[in-house]
């Protein structure tokens, strides 16, 4: 008789326990899903072709955005330039060559500490070196390389564990065969792990874009009467636009707003989706 | 018949000192199947990745001796390991294909190697999956992913992937172990007819296998060679009664 | 055709040498032009008026104790949500969720990870705040609370993934060894699951407070900009100012090489500096139960 209380006790205090569990789940799922088509019903009315292939007008608060969707399109490709190159050699750096000393634990340390490093700190740093010291200027140049660096452990991180996922058996068959080390890496190591590091790259690249801090005081304007017409003018880019038309400037209409977060939401969630859709299709077509 | 491989007083050691072979002496005749058996721990695995420098890959080091391929001490720091790697091919445990076709697998090493004509590629393919017993059953496939084959067929497969390279001599570290009866058969007659041009080392994963394929064989027990004679007189008259108990099955 | 390749291949072998060194390249240039724009602070401020209550440039008043306050009570609140809701919606993942609920939970966590933070300060501005304000009956909706709960709704995904990955790659054979001895599957998670992961779990706990700390946009529009110490805990429901923001918010009206812009940049090493402590830190943690597993298990 114990028994059995004893047990129905155990299972209901599973059930209670997997429902909250669950609940808590929900809860933060759900502000997730009601954000993103929050931000879809309240910025839908504003576009139009104008909004996205136009100019600003009347100090922002007409017209379209295009500057700053040719902005960001200019700093994401800027970073990928910097920071994809670099991330990957690093990666394979220490996926195949590095043995387990105490530089590589410190190399380690190193990426895990530019990853928490503050983005606005990031901005601090940008300042100091490209603008000021190596004299580029507020530019598109000093953005995108202070976005680069802030990418980097985002890129090394996933492309290492890409590359360190393919069977150590590959490389052994491959030198066995008479491959060099990188003849075996370019042949075989890193083209199985590319699905898995151009996802990275692209979610890495993705929250490049959506920066705010580190183009602040390195790239950002809030005004160009033109597109940028090389790598050393300044741009307008879409986070800092959103940021200034929402806090600082009065009487924005919302609903312009709205359309400027929610052409920043779809840039961004494109991203996303195309990462995404990266790596189940690669997973789908493996052949190990 | 002429000595291909002359193993003179080998000693091997893991990066921590501790030994995986002591003082090994031993010859391999050209054209024959040697046979290296023992309980595990006995060495021969790490032997056999001597002989292609494998273990340039990992934490294994030659303390002492030398091994003579064709009279030239590959342990040497100036020999030409890819061309000793083209030389001396190797058959793992577990069937690994690369992740490519049946045609590619069996071409990278040709590639590798700098060969680009269609034909001669074409050519070595076929040639290799025959010598392996493959080629019939996959004749028809080659652009197939070499992951679809049966695990019998993939390490005929690996085998026809070393021949392809042309190499002189074909390691086999218990290439068998994880097939079926039928194919295990299939694997040890197509060495019946490679021995006739190749010459071939193998670490089999059963006694009775060491007794069914060896011409030559060789009874490691921990890191060190307890006895070598020919195939037919050790498996029936061992000299060393530690031979004797393995090979009867007294301990294993 | 071998000598070009070995000549090719020593190229390219040095230039990936090079790369994986940039790491700590980066990390030092970094620290270099914190240091060397930061450390004039202490030769035009007196040091001791740094801790000063008073954080009012405009009258050479430097005390960054109400920036240290602010960061310390909105982290501190982003954390007291994000590590229960971040755990939970990891366990849940990966322990309770039918496999079709994970596939579409995983992304949708890590699409929130992906969220630019200056969109959700947006709508913190314009939904958030504006409910707060009349829900919890303030003067205004833009506090240290606001910034909390917008901060833990960030910091979230952080724990979500690294969490999730800790509890994924406890070894199947501890929860079949628990079943088998008769526990439920409530029993186990708490039991035996949860601290096998301890080591990935306060990991991920220490890099969403990290995540935390270091935001900047999300939380510089929302709580209010008010450098005023924090003492209370009634201070939640009334504006603050953090060091991220405070630098955000005034580099860009500073001369360049003034007082103002140097005390900015030592807030910058200050931050530098915690985050710098977090990693070592988490890292440490991680490090101590490797060591001790390989003791353990050798």
């Amino acid at each position: 008789m114990m028994r059995r209380a004893f047990s129905i006790n155990r299972h209901l205090a599973q059930r209670l326990g997997f429902t909250f569990i669950t609940l808590m789940a929900i809860a933060t799922v759900l502000p997730i899903v009601a954000t993103v088509i929050y931000i879809l019903v309240k910025g839908l009315p504003a576009i139009s072709l104008e909004f996205l292939t136009g100019f600003p007008h009347d100090g922002m608060r007409a017209g379209g955005i295009l500057p700053a969707i040719i902005g960001t399109l200019y700093l994401t490709i800027g970073t990928a330039i910097f920071s994809v190159p670099l991330g990957i050699a690093a990666a394979i750096y220490l996926s195949e060559y590095a043995a387990d000393t105490p530089l590589t634990r410190t190399i380690r340390i190193a990426i895990i500490n530019l990853a928490g490093i503050p983005s606005v700190v990031y901005g601090l740093f940008g300042l100091g070196l490209f603008v000021l010291f190596l004299n580029f200027g507020t530019s598109i140049l000093a953005a995108s390389l202070t976005l680069s660096i802030m990418t980097l452990p985002v890129i090394i991180s996933t492309a290492e564990e890409s590359l360190r996922a393919v069977p150590q058996a590959f490389r052994t068959v491959s030198i066995s065969l008479g491959a060099t080390r990188w003849q075996t890496i370019r042949r075989i190591v890193l083209k199985e792990a590319l699905p898995g590091i151009l996802t990275g790259v692209i979610l890495g690249l993705e929250r490049a874009a959506g920066e705010t801090a580190p183009i602040l005081f390195t790239g950002a304007a809030f005004f160009l009467p033109r597109l940028p017409g090389s790598p050393f003018d300044a741009t307008m880019a879409l986070p800092y636009h959103l940021f200034v038309i929402s806090t600082q400037v009065p009487e924005m209409p919302i609903r312009i707003q709205y359309g400027t977060a929610l052409v920043l939401l779809v840039f961004v969630l494109t991203m996303n989706l195309i990462a995404t859709v990266i790596r189940s299709r690669a997973r789908a077509k493996r052949q190990w | 018949m002429v000595d291909k491989i002359i193993v003179e007083n080998l000693s091997l050691q893991y990066s921590d000192g501790t030994e995986s072979l002591r003082d090994v002496s031993f010859n391999v005749p050209e054209k024959a199947v040697t046979v290296l058996f023992g309980p595990a721990g006995g060495g021969k695995s790490t032997l056999l990745r001597c002989l292609n420098r494998l273990n340039d890959l990992t934490e294994v080091r030659a303390s002492a001796g030398r091994i003579l391929i064709d009279g030239e001490n590959v342990l040497d720091p100036d020999t030409d390991v890819i061309a000793l790697r083209r030389k001396v091919g190797m058959v793992f445990a577990r069937p690994v294909v690369l992740p490519m076709s049946i045609r590619e697998n069996l071409t990278y090493g040709l590639e590798l190697a700098g060969e680009k004509r269609r034909s001669k590629l074409d050519e070595a393919v076929e040639r290799s999956l025959k010598l392996a017993a493959l080629w019939d059953e996959v004749k028809g496939r080659l652009e197939d992913p070499a992951i679809a084959l049966s695990g019998g067929q993939q390490q005929r497969l690996c085998l026809a992937r070393s021949l392809a390279l042309q190499p002189e001599i074909i390691l086999l570290d218990e290439p068998t172990s994880g097939l079926d009866p039928i194919s295990t058969g299939k694997v040890e007659a197509a060495l019946v007819e490679l021995k006739k041009v190749f010459t071939i080392i193998l670490v089999p994963h059963s006694v009775q296998q060491a007794a069914r394929t060896a011409d030559y064989a060789a009874f490691f027990l921990q890191g060190e060679l307890v006895e070598y004679s020919e195939g037919k007189t050790l498996f029936t008259a061992p000299k060393e009664k530690r031979t004797e108990d393995y090979v009867t099955g007294r301990f294993g | 055709m071998e000598k070009s390749l070995n000549w090719y291949e020593f190229i390219i072998t040095r230039l990936i040498k090079a790369s994986g060194y940039s790491a700590i390249l980066f990390v030092a240039l970094i620290f270099f032009f914190l240091v060397r724009e930061g450390i004039p602070t202490f030769g035009e401020v007196e040091s001791t008026s740094l801790l000063n209550i008073r954080w009012y440039p405009i009258e050479d008043r430097f005390g960054i104790l109400p920036l240290i306050t602010g960061s310390i009570m909105v982290t501190f609140g982003a954390a007291l949500i994000a590590v229960p809701f971040g755990i939970g919606t990891a366990i849940y993942i990966s322990e309770i969720a039918p496999r079709w609920v994970r596939e579409i939970l995983k992304p949708l966590v890590e699409l929130l990870g992906g969220l630019p933070s200056v969109v959700l300060g947006f709508l913190g501005i314009l939904v958030l705040s504006p409910f707060l304000r009349v829900f919890l009956d303030l003067p205004t909706g833009l506090t240290a609370f606001t910034g909390s709960l917008l901060l833990g709704g960030i910091a979230v995904p952080t724990v979500v993934s690294v969490a999730e990955d800790a509890l994924d790659a406890v070894p199947r054979a501890y929860r079949e060894g628990a079943w088998a001895l008769g526990a439920t599957r409530w029993q186990t998670i708490w039991r035996v699951t949860l601290p096998a992961a301890r080591s990935g779990v306060l990991t991920a706990i220490m890099l969403g407070i990290g995540r935390a700390i270091g935001e900047t946009m999300a939380v510089m529009m929302v709580t209010g900009n008010a450098p005023v110490l924090a003492t209370q805990l009634g201070s939640l429901f009334s504006p603050v100012r953090t060091m991220t923001a405070t630098i955000a918010a005034e580099m860009g009206e500073v001369a360049s090489g003034s007082t103002h812009y140097h005390v900015l940049f030592f807030i910058g090493m200050v931050l530098f500096l915690i985050s710098l402590g977090v990693n070592i830190a988490a890292s440490s943690v991680v490090f101590r139960a490797k060591k001790r597993a390989e003791r353990i298990l050798s």
